[in-house]
């Protein structure tokens, strides 16, 4: 009970110390879509109605104080308004969360699930056919681009086999839609009892999941195999196994529970390339998630969007890296101390 | 001294076959790169609209694309925007990130404080989302992701030079070129710099497959490079739209020269690593 108090503790010191970070990006998107070239009014008017426009968005006043306007507004939840769909960005974002979620998770899922076993059996066994399997993976793995990985799985699994379904959205769009819960696709139709409407919404979903774990398997299997080749050398291992333990507590409850440290900070890390990758794997399969909003935003100088997209990740960043925090305390009680 | 280095080379690539492949990779890519133009068979913008959407054949080495572009030449030609583009962005983050990280390192104090708080600002990004913004606010032009790309690299330069030269700052060898009478400035470029830049040119090494991934990724989403020009991410985004229909060599072929760009640059940065440092090896 102890460590898990202090473990809070450091997660709220933790969080507390990325507040300036924080502020520091809202600072940052905002001078970088104002201050910089691409007015958005030249954009969206004719010649006449481009001062009414500037006027209305706040774009004639001087930029330090439209940077505490935009603050403001920040703080009260107002990310301002999506010129492309005439909605507040808040609201956009809010629909489109799930779906990126979603895909994001699932392929998180799938990466770690397929990882950490490589990479155990990797440890297991070095030098062995099965080792130098994972390390040529793992070397492949990260030189593949997400979006030639997602166009060859549509290849093959689309056009050659017919086995998964049109790869464009999250669902088919004459299926009718559970009533919206969590935002989960899935998990609505799981919900709902609906398990014809589940099975539509998960073969739409593993493409592009697989896809973004394709990318990210080869740097946690690695790190799940450097770091296991350590702590099955330790001793105490030797000593586990000296005592005559079965394999699998050895292997499972004493090395890979010791050996998973730095599996979660990679896990962390990888996270957050997977929020980058979205755009890739959204365009690829027309997801309709955050990331391609803010990609049509942007090439279409919508500022507010891009600005909301860009603050809504860093924020998942944040809480990210707690989470890796309180995951951290409890994987190893240890480093709460 | 060199003699040692060099045995070690061979030794290590005698044991790791495989830097010494990605090396020639990478000398055969620059080659490509420097001469792409004239040994291309084609010409990579000719279109002809008879021979459009042909599958790999004897004509066509790597088939052609709806207007009938040879995609072989194409690949060839866009050798040299792709390594431009990866090797200035990893230059200019390289050149920056070293001065103002040892710097960094050197003197310590408020400068060290305030960058390093930029720097915390830079990594709460996830770096391809910062890129994006960064291209599409300072214009959709080539030079735009450069920069872009060298900006998410330089959070990586300034931390690994201020470590590297922040362990070194009190070295007895530093103490006496301060103590004859060299500037601070001095020490740090003519001193430190040089000392870290081994470990450093590894670092850039690794770094370059990941810039030529994200300049890919850029023009792949429809930034910087326009579409006539011949680069491995647009045409990977070109022959998306066929994919569905089969086509896959409009994909499978640029991805496949983007992979093994990378491979080799990543494969050769593993083999400097360890040629350097032995205790790195995993």
């Amino acid at each position: 009970m102890k460590s898990f108090g202090a473990t809070i503790s450091r997660a709220a010191k933790r969080f507390m110390s990325s507040l300036p970070a924080l502020f520091g990006v809202l600072v940052f998107t905002f001078l970088l879509m104002r201050v910089l070239p691409g007015d958005p009014a030249v954009f969206f008017a004719g010649k006449e109605e481009i001062e009414v426009i500037r006027h209305q968005m706040g774009l004639d006043k001087p930029v330090p104080e439209q940077l505490l306007l935009y603050l403001y507004d920040v703080g009260r939840g107002n990310l301002g308004k999506s010129l492309m769909t005439g909605q507040a960005v808040t609201t956009d974002l809010r629909e489109r969360l799930p779906a990126s979620l979603e895909l994001t998770l699932t392929a998180l899922l799938i990466a770690l699930v397929s990882a950490i076993p490589l990479g155990v059996l990797a440890a297991l066994k070095p030098g062995s056919a099965i080792d130098h399997g994972v390390r040529l993976f793992c070397a492949l793995g990260v030189c593949v681009p997400t979006f030639v990985s997602g166009l060859l799985l549509i290849y093959v699994f689309y056009y050659l086999l017919g086995l998964a379904p049109d790869p464009t959205g999250r669902i088919d769009v004459f299926t009718s839609l559970p009533p919206p819960r969590t935002g989960f696709l899935t998990v609505d139709f799981l919900l709902a009892g609906d398990f014809e409407g589940w099975w539509a919404a998960f073969r739409q979903l593993i493409l592009p999941a697989m896809t973004m774990a394709l990318f990210v398997i080869a740097p946690l299997a690695r790190i799940t195999r450097a770091s296991m080749l350590v702590s099955l050398g330790s001793d105490f291992v030797r000593t586990a196994r000296s005592v005559g333990l079965s394999w699998w507590r050895i292997v499972v409850t004493y090395a890979l529970r010791n050996a998973i440290l730095p599996v979660i900070t990679i896990a962390g890390i990888v996270f957050s390339t997977m929020l980058g990758a979205n755009v890739l794997v959204e365009k690829v399969y027309s997801w309709p998630g955050v990331a391609s909003y803010a990609l049509d935003a942007l090439l279409s100088s919508d500022y507010a969007p891009v600005q909301g997209f860009v603050l809504l990740m860093a924020s998942i960043f944040v809480v990210v890296n707690l989470l890796v925090d309180v995951l951290y305390g409890i994987a190893d009680p240890r480093v709460s101390i | 001294m060199a003699s040692t280095t060099l045995r070690h080379t061979v030794f290590i690539l005698r044991g790791n076959p495989l830097t010494g492949i990605a090396a020639a990779g990478v000398i055969l890519l620059v080659l490509i790169a420097i001469f792409g133009p004239s040994i291309a068979p084609y010409d990579p913008v000719a279109s002809n609209v008879s021979e459009a959407l042909k599958p790999p054949s004897a004509a066509h080495l790597a088939g052609t694309d709806q207007l009938g572009r040879d995609t072989f030449s194409r690949l060839v030609v866009a050798t040299r925007l792709d390594l431009v583009i990866a090797v200035s962005a990893v230059g200019i983050s390289f050149v920056l990130g070293a001065v103002i990280g040892a710097f960094c390192g050197y003197t310590g104090g408020r400068f060290d404080r305030s960058v390093g708080r930029f720097v915390d600002v830079m990594m709460a990004f996830p770096l391809f989302v910062l890129a994006m913004a960064m291209v599409a606010a300072l214009g959709n032009r080539v030079e735009n992701i450069v920069l872009a790309t060298a900006v998410i690299n330089l959070p990586f330069y300034i931390r690994f030079a201020r470590a590297e030269v922040n362990v070194r700052r009190n070295l007895g060898w530093v103490e006496a070129a301060r103590a004859s009478g060299e500037s601070h400035g001095s020490v740090v470029l003519r001193f430190l710099l040089p000392n870290v830049l081994p470990a450093m040119a590894v670092q850039m090494s690794l770094n370059l497959g990941w810039a030529i991934l994200n300049a890919a990724g850029l023009s792949f989403i429809g930034l910087g490079v326009k579409p006539p020009t011949p680069e491995w991410g647009i045409m990977v985004a070109e022959g998306a739209r066929f994919i569905s229909t089969g086509k896959w060599w409009l994909v499978a072929f640029p991805g496949l020269a983007l992979m093994l760009a990378v491979l080799c640059f990543n494969l050769l940065g593993d083999g400097m690593r360890d040629i350097l440092d032995p205790r790195m090896r995993t």
